[in-house]
Formats: structure tokens, C-alpha cells, sequence
């Protein structure tokens, strides 16, 4: 039951990024052109989304644990640090040369398209370039393997 | 390229993506963010972990199926950047939600929902990152 209903949630969340638009470059880049081709859609998927989860946190935080666990598992972290805002940054640039962000690129997936497939497959090697670079730098030197 | 201006359709279609991130933390307490999904699938830190968001990964694929069946079509996915810049940007993503713990589903719906600090900064830095680098491309450069 446990895995059906997660494999449901996933489904509505993909079929949202469907009818939204965001798993489409094209309208995605628009929003962004203001003094271009200006397709201010993306906007009103932002205020869907962000309303009804503001909404919904409110009501399911409240409880004590979630159905299927023993705590709720969200970050607690409040520390604004430059490795965010970098973060944050090459993420910006990389979804303004190619039009994907990671959510409307995966539901995607799904159509097959071979662009979407080398986008992911793009998307996948930075993502584990940066935890392997990321696990060599966090990794205290003491535990370092010395050199050959 | 011009697009269509799709109020309805894209309100309600962000609507289903908070119903999403909503139900996730009812049933699975989790942030919903397709980075996190994603990277634990490939990277995965334990079997538990890996479970869920395969389960999560597999549901996703199935949404435009799901759209086809109401729609009587795919979602259009028109991309107008290269073959080579496709590339680029993914990995440039890939480094970016990484280093920065999130992307526009983890930080820009769930965490924004949270009034998250890191979220909002995160937010604020990825939209103008993005709408600069639009512009270059489009007014600068004429790619």
C-alpha cells in the first residue's frame, strides 16, 4: 500500500508538470524573456503549487508523524551560505541555456524524447561529478588514502 | 518562439504539484524535490532511501500518460537550444542543485511553502540566474 501510493504521488506530480508546462522548454525560456517572447504561464503554476502546499504544510506538520514513518524527515537548517547561493547560481544558469529544471525534465522522461534523455543523462553526470568532488573535499584529511 | 499564454491550465497543473508535495509529507514525510529524487536513485545512501524515490522517479514517467489519456495527447516539449547546449546546461543543473541542496521543486515550491530562509535566498538567486542568462542568450548573444 505503502509503495502504490507512493508510486501514485509520483504520478501526480508528473501529470502537474504535464499540464503546467514546465516540462516544456520552450514556455519555460518564456517566462524568463521578458522583453521578448513573453509567455507569463510559469507564474501561475508557481502560485498553484506554492498556495496549495503553504496550505497543506499547515494542516500535515501539525500532526505528530507521517502515515507511513516514524518522523517527518525536512531540513532544518537556516544558514545562508555561499555553497547555496553558488549552487543556486549555476543551477539558474544551466535551466536558462537548456530550459529544463530537474522536475520538468524527469516527468518527461516518460515521452521517450531523446532530448529529454540527454539532458537527464547530462543532468546525472553533474550531479555525480559534484557528490564525488564534494565527498573528496568534505573527507578529513587523516582519512585520506595516502598517495601511491 | 512564441508560446501560448495557458493561465488555467498551468495554475491548475501547479496545483497537482502541491497536492503532490502535500501528499508525500502526509503518507512519506518528505520534502518533495526532483533533485533529491533524482540523486538518491543514483547515489542512493541505503535500500529505504533508494525505494521510495524509484517508486517516486517511476510514478513521474507515468505522468504524461496520464495526460495523453485526458488530453488525447503528449505534452508538447519543444526545446530550442542545441543538442551541445542541452548538454551543457543539464550538467551545469546537475552541479548547481547539488551544491545548492535543491532546485525549483525542493527550494522553489516546498521550501518557499516553509518560508525557509535558505529556499527563499535559493529562489531569489536561481530565478535571476536564469532570467539573466535568457537574456544573454536571446539579446546578447542571438542564440
Amino acid at each position: 500500500m505503502r509503495h502504490l501510493l507512493t508510486l501514485l504521488i509520483g504520478t501526480l506530480f508528473g501529470t502537474g508538470i504535464a499540464l503546467s508546462g514546465m516540462a516544456n522548454p520552450a514556455k519555460v525560456l518564456n517566462f524568463f524573456d521578458v522583453f521578448g517572447t513573453w509567455d507569463p504561464s510559469l507564474a501561475f503554476v508557481m502560485a498553484g503549487a506554492v498556495t496549495v502546499t503553504f496550505l497543506g504544510y499547515r494542516v500535515v506538520l501539525r500532526r505528530d508523524r507521517p502515515g507511513f514513518e516514524t518522523a517527518f524527515d525536512v531540513p532544518t537548517s537556516r544558514v545562508v551560505d555561499a555553497r547555496l547561493l553558488i549552487g543556486a547560481g549555476v543551477f539558474g544558469i544551466g535551466w536558462g541555456i537548456g530550459g529544463f529544471c530537474p522536475g520538468g525534465a524527469l516527468p518527461a522522461l516518460g515521452t521517450g524524447s531523446a532530448k529529454v534523455i540527454v539532458f537527464v543523462s547530462a543532468l546525472s553526470a553533474g550531479i555525480l561529478a559534484t557528490k564525488v568532488f564534494l565527498s573528496r573535499v568534505a573527507q578529513p584529511v587523516s582519512q585520506k588514502r595516502p598517495a601511491e | 518562439m512564441e508560446t501560448s499564454f495557458t493561465p488555467f491550465a498551468s495554475l491548475a497543473g501547479g496545483m497537482l504539484i502541491g497536492a503532490a508535495a502535500v501528499l508525500l509529507m502526509l503518507l512519506r514525510g518528505r520534502i518533495l524535490g526532483a533533485t533529491g529524487i533524482l540523486a538518491g536513485v543514483l547515489w542512493p545512501s541505503g535500500g529505504y532511501d533508494f525505494a521510495w524515490r524509484a517508486l517516486m522517479l517511476a510514478g513521474m514517467c507515468a505522468g504524461p500518460w496520464v495526460f495523453y489519456l485526458f488530453c488525447g495527447q503528449l505534452p508538447m516539449i519543444v526545446v530550442p537550444s542545441s543538442v551541445g547546449l542541452l548538454g551543457l546546461g543539464g550538467f551545469l543543473v546537475g552541479v548547481g542543485v547539488t551544491l545548492g541542496s535543491g532546485c525549483t521543486s525542493g527550494h522553489g515550491v516546498c521550501g518557499l511553502a516553509r518560508l525557509s530562509p535558505r529556499s527563499i535566498a535559493a529562489t531569489v538567486t536561481f530565478m535571476l540566474t536564469t532570467g539573466a542568462t535568457v537574456f544573454v542568450m536571446r539579446h546578447v548573444l542571438g542564440i
